[in-house]
């Protein structure tokens, strides 16, 4: 059924993914963001009338529509990845996956890819109110399309609303709600889409400081902080809510993820929350280089308990209880989980030797057992386990996990502070001269990039090595390929990504310069 | 509504909903057709502004018709998803790295501090409009001609050459389709100019390029069309599931739907329309009815091949690994709850329709590019 997995064409697959994805990533959170900044700046504009923020809109809809276009480039080879270096996976989990694939495409992509065109050419071709309608559903559909994509995610992280069909070896979907609403997917959802906020946010300020620091444009880049500041500060609230949130949901489906991006080996009651932590490097198990303690770390008590479980003293696990098991907190032990997963494997292969052979009987005998509640809860729950070689391989990249993991909810507190102070100099009117503030505006540009980055590897890297949730390792779902194959498309999308990269950042680097135009109607060329 | 249906006729909607958005998606390649053009047509740096930008209100809905494609097929037969990505890697990979450089294209061509310079995003332009006809072309080819796949118990995929789908060049049929895509998509990408861009040396070389692209997508269409009807099909007995080779399965198949033939012939009369209306009339109409035709031709050809008990990817390493609605397709749950989202589509298209009017009322000229505040 499996056979020799090659372990550095999974390396390589993976590989390839993370970068697509990252690259993908880059790119996103501003669109997310940005299209709604551009519709409160254009809805004032149309209740104004006022051209200076005409001015306004069209400047950041130049800088959107670069951003927006590479994108779209790396954003098509992700849909497609599925399937060319995934395709086990895209069988296993096509009938659930596949729809929030189809719906974003159907739903979201022709509204963004419609009216982004009247956004860009329809100034003149369409009323005001058509065009303001045009950004929003520009920035709803953008958002849309995220929704459905971290919906497929979100399954992949906690799989709901299925059931496994053993005549067709896939998983099933039983209930469209259940996948769509599931707790995961909506803070999923509300996370990534409230980051992109967040970022957008960012960005818009960063740019503006610019101008101030420049003295050019002071009323463009008052303006324009104005808005920012008030949507990043909301958005930056709203973040910490359904980021804790979110943890709280990893903490009870993904508890190996919790562990790992909180750096806790043993777990233990009233569990504390480390705030700043510096992993050994020397402390190493010989066994797996993931288990390593800490040189220094800053522990606030029985925090961990409370933001897993509400609750200051509940038992939060940590790796070595999720991988050797704890009789008295009921966790059972990966070896027991892997011996499990190969029992429902072995049925599931007798199932189908049997149907091979026609042997009808035995095959309807061998379906009823493996769909029984009891097999289900008991061994099917733990199919991918049966797929690992070794409980080490269940532990994902501590390291990088704890210190992305930190670094992300640091600089998150950080941005909350950011606006605060934005905010308060645009009320003020001090803004101007807070040059300080301003030089730190620029660089928090490049801090919200590294955060955002930072929050994705925190959900893909702490997952491993799951495609699927205890359904699915990676070294199951890849595709049979050469590994030389992937290496030669990891090479070139690397390279072909990294030089629109350059040339994206260049572009938009010389729009920036040349700043905002004004024409006859206050628009900009 | 879609609860009562019987499985195989969610399989048959659903065939006919992918069908569809696959003969949009060769309609729209259009923007492809049109970018192989643009220095063929385009002799001035105005003239080559006015195609780009012509083409470039509308590149998105090529790209986003294909992504539909990609994540419709995968909802409703996610097996035919699993086995061609995952299978004929290599054809998939260069299709996407052609898509790839497209998309920045437009909007970088024309930036100052460009990195590539103007003219590599112009190249990268006709990459994508040649070889992203070309091989979509090929690789649908491959549902009438076969592909060396098995598929194991778990139905994974094991392709069964090293070339991962490059081998489908082997196989003239296939590339007549290529190659009929690709003059196709120039003759509705010259239709186009004819039909939204207001120069009169744009106007006169469109219908040059319509005559000269015209000659050779008979050639080739004509071939694969008669081999098509010649050629022995892969048919498969829905009591047993199994699958054989059968002579003249697509004629077969022909005869049996009458509705579709009928569809069939009046998209190559409207296509043909379409090409002569522009150089026997001077209309500027041609692109709807060489487009309309396209649609009817595309969508009855992929109908042709799924349809009448035929297997839609067939495989010619293990016959019985062949795909066909039925073995390819999601469940009965998913395939109803896709089918209330399929609702969506006409709405859809009818926003798509008011866009276009709004911004095709007047034609494209060197006046709007010199005014206009977005121009790529």
């Amino acid at each position: 059924m499996l056979e020799s997995i090659d372990l550095s064409l999974v390396n390589w697959s993976r590989a390839q993914f993370a970068l697509t994805a990252m690259y993908h990533w880059i790119f996103v959170p501003l669109t997310l963001g940005i299209t709604f900044i551009i519709a409160f700046m254009e809805t004032i504009y149309v209740k104004t009338g006022n051209p200076e923020w005409k001015k306004i809109t069209k400047f950041w809809m130049t800088l959107f529509g670069i951003n927006f276009a590479i994108g779209v480039a790396t954003g098509i080879i992700l849909e497609f990845e599925f399937g060319t270096n995934w395709s086990n996976y895209s069988w296993f989990v096509g009938d659930i996956f596949g729809a929030p694939l189809a719906i974003e495409g159907i739903l979201a992509f022709f509204m963004e890819s419609t009216f982004i065109a009247i956004m860009f050419f329809g100034w003149n071709k369409v009323s005001k109110k058509v065009h303001l309608l045009a950004t929003w559903l520009t920035a709803i559909g953008a958002n849309l399309s995220a929704l459905w994509i971290l919906v497929a995610n979100a399954w992949m992280q906690m799989p709901v609303g299925m059931q496994f069909n053993p005549e067709t070896a896939r998983n099933e979907m039983v209930s469209f709600w259940d996948v769509l609403f599931s707790p995961m997917a909506v803070d999923k959802f509300l996370h990534t889409t409230s980051s992109g906020f967040v970022l957008a946010a960012i960005f818009v300020i960063g740019i503006s400081a610019w101008f101030l620091l420049k003295r050019r444009e002071i009323v463009f880049a008052r303006k324009s902080i104005a808005i920012a500041a008030v949507f990043g500060f909301v958005s930056s609230i709203y973040l910490v809510f359904t980021g804790d949130s979110s943890a709280r949901n990893v903490a009870q489906n993904q508890p190996m993820k919790f562990a790992a991006f909180e750096g806790l080996y043993n777990g233990s009651e009233g569990a504390g929350l480390i705030a700043l932590g510096l992993m050994s490097t020397t402390d190493t198990d010989p066994s797996n280089e993931n288990l390593m303690d800490f040189n220094m770390k800053i522990e606030i008590p029985n925090v961990l308990s409370y933001m897993a479980y509400m609750d200051w003293n509940a038992f939060v696990p940590g790796v070595n209880d999720l991988i050797r098991g704890n009789e008295k907190y009921g966790i059972m032990a990966a070896t027991e989980k892997m011996e499990r997963g190969r029992v429902a494997i072995e049925k599931l292969k007798e199932f189908k030797e049997a149907k091979k052979s026609g042997d009808e009987a035995l095959a309807a005998s061998l379906k009823t057992e493996f769909m029984s509640p009891d097999f289900q809860e008991n061994y099917f729950k733990y199919f991918g386990y049966g797929y690992i070689s070794d409980p080490n391989m269940l532990i994902p990249n501590v390291a990088l996990s704890f210190y992305s993991f930190h670094l992300m909810v640091g600089l998150g507190m950080y941005f909350i502070l950011f606006f605060i102070l934005a905010f308060l100099f645009v009320v003020k009117g001090t803004l101007d001269r807070r040059r300080g503030f301003l030089r730190l505006a620029i660089w928090t540009i490049p801090m919200a990039y590294i955060a955002s980055q930072a929050g994705w590897i925190v959900a893909e890297v702490g997952r491993q090595p799951w495609v699927i949730q205890d359904l699915m390792p990676t070294l199951a779902a890849v595709t049979k390929i050469s590994t030389s194959a992937v290496q030669v498309t990891f090479w070139l999308f690397a390279a072909i990504f990294t030089i629109l990269l350059i040339a994206e950042i260049k572009i938009m680097l010389r729009q920036i310069k040349i700043g905002p135009k004004i024409n006859e109607e206050g628009g900009h060329n | 509504m879609f609860e009562s249906l019987s499985h195989l006729a969610l399989q048959q909607y659903w065939w006919i909903i992918v069908s569809l958005l696959g003969a949009l998606f060769v309609f729209l390649t259009f923007v492809q057709g049109g970018q192989t053009l643009i220095y063929t047509i385009g002799k001035t740096e105005t003239e080559r502004t006015m195609l780009v930008n012509t083409l470039g209100r509308k590149w998105e809905f090529t790209f986003t018709t294909l992504v539909t494609f990609g994540g419709a097929f995968f909802a409703s037969f996610p097996l035919f998803y699993a086995t061609s990505f995952g299978g004929a890697y290599w054809v998939w990979m260069a299709i996407l790295f052609f898509f790839v450089i497209q998309a920045v294209s437009y909007e970088y061509r024309k930036k100052p501090d460009n990195l590539l310079g103007a003219k590599t995003y112009e190249i990268f332009l006709i990459l994508n409009g040649a070889f992203g006809t070309i091989l979509v072309g090929t690789a649908v080819g491959t549902f009438f001609n076969g592909a060396m796949f098995s598929l194991n118990d778990m139905n994974n995929v094991l392709w069964q050459t090293p070339f991962r789908g490059l081998e489908a060049v082997l196989t003239f049929h296939n590339v007549a389709l290529g190659l009929s895509v690709f003059f196709l998509a120039r003759i509705l990408g010259a239709l186009y100019f004819i039909n939204s861009v207001d120069d009169e040396n744009v106007l006169a070389r469109s219908k040059k390029q319509v005559l000269y692209n015209a000659i050779p997508f008979l050639v080739f269409f004509l071939y694969f069309l008669i081999w098509l009807v010649l050629k022995e099909g892969f048919a498969y007995d829905p009591a047993t599931g199994n699958v054989f080779m059968e002579k003249y399965k697509y004629l077969h198949n022909l005869i049996a739907m009458p509705l579709l033939t009928v569809l069939l012939l009046v998209g190559v009369v409207a296509v043909l329309w379409g090409i002569a209306l522009p150089l026997l009339k001077g209309g500027s109409k041609g692109i709807w009815f060489a487009g309309g035709g396209t649609v009817l031709v595309v969508w009855m050809l992929f109908l042709l091949a799924g349809f009448n008990n035929t297997a839609f990817y067939p495989s010619n390493y293990d016959l019985q690994s062949s795909l066909t609605i039925q073995t390819a397709s999601s469940s009965h749950f998913t395939l109803t709850a896709m089918s209330y989202v399929s609702l969506f589509v006409p709405f859809v298209i009818a926003y798509i329709w008011w866009f276009w009017r709004a911004m095709n009322t007047k034609k494209i000229d060197a006046k709007e590019m010199s005014e206009e505040s977005h121009v790529y």
